[in-house]
């Protein structure tokens, strides 16, 4: 396994997807190859940086956009 | 609490599945509700779920809006939809998919910004398949303080704003909002392995424009 081969299967590796033969050879990898596995952690923190968005806080509707919803619905019930 | 005849599933007697029965019973009660027509229950649930959805359809559009419309679209649809929600779901993770969907129509009927190409930003490799650039080691971006949070939860999310639209939405889709491979592939319309693959390459994209602000000080 080379590096670009194992930039595809980072995915699945981090997923538990790969087969146990194909994660020996991914590991195999890992331990002789020092980029790949700073690689690796960087895609890692990248996802883990990716749910710090999803913690953005919600307010609670404005009043106006649940008036006209409540609207909206009794338009479509008449 | 008013007392509503609805199926009751669970029989557990500790206090954790009490508290789900609760919830489960309090649903259902707001789910009866809904289904003949009481007003004040719409306004319950446009209440109570309301500000979730408006983040989520901000989130995917970046206009505030934009974002109401599709919120309003998406619970027009739930209210016309809901003699066929199933108890099965939760009512949030039912309106969540829904305002996704109101929110992706509305994407697709928007013109499109100039944008960079995905494979700018991919990592690249010597022939030999060895990686051209040598990776830095990032900081860990775990132990942050609310400022540290707030400052890099705006910094990746002005990165992620810099992806192609496709690969923006797909990572959007997966690690933001949380629906896993079969249901982002059913809201894109692709196969679930081409959702997958454009998952990859939209991370390993992210990891590039985030790559010059984790390497070294800066806001995280």
């Amino acid at each position: 396994m080379n590096c670009r081969e194992c930039t595809d299967f980072l995915m699945d590796y981090l997923n538990g997807e790969l087969p146990p033969a194909q994660q020996r050879v991914f590991e195999g990898h890992l331990e002789l190859c020092q980029t790949c596995l700073t690689f690796l952690e960087s895609y890692r923190k990248t996802q883990k940086l990716g749910e710090l968005v999803s913690e953005e806080a919600h307010e609670p509707l404005p009043d106006a956009l649940v008036r006209a919803i409540l609207a909206a619905r009794q338009v479509k019930a008449d | 609490m008013r007392e509503v005849d609805a199926p009751n599933v669970w029989y557990g007697s500790d206090v954790s599945e009490r508290d789900t029965t609760d919830a489960a019973d309090s649903e259902a009660a707001l789910v009866a509700r809904l289904r003949a027509g009481d007003d004040a229950a719409y306004a319950e649930l446009v209440r109570t779920q309301g500000g979730r959805m408006f983040a989520v359809a901000r989130r995917l559009l970046r206009s505030d809006d934009d974002a109401a419309d599709a919120v309003q679209e998406a619970f027009v649809s739930a209210f016309r939809a809901i003699a066929s929600f199933e108890g099965g779901a939760r009512l949030s993770t039912w309106l969540h998919r829904i305002v996704v969907n109101a929110a992706l129509m509305k994407l697709r009927t928007r013109a499109r910004r100039p944008e960079v190409s995905i494979e700018e930003l991919l990592p690249r490799f010597f022939e030999d398949g060895h990686h051209v650039d040598e990776p830095a080691e990032w900081r860990d971006p775990a132990p942050l303080s609310a400022l540290e949070r707030q400052e890099t939860r705006t910094l990746v999310r002005e990165q992620i704003d810099r992806l192609p639209a496709d690969y923006r939405t797909v990572l959007m889709l997966r690690d933001i909002e949380g629906l896993d491979t079969k249901e982002t592939a059913e809201v894109l319309g692709v196969t679930p392995n081409a959702a997958k693959i454009r998952l990859h390459r939209a991370r390993l994209a992210l990891r590039t424009l985030l790559d010059p602000f984790m390497r070294s000080r800066g806001t995280v």
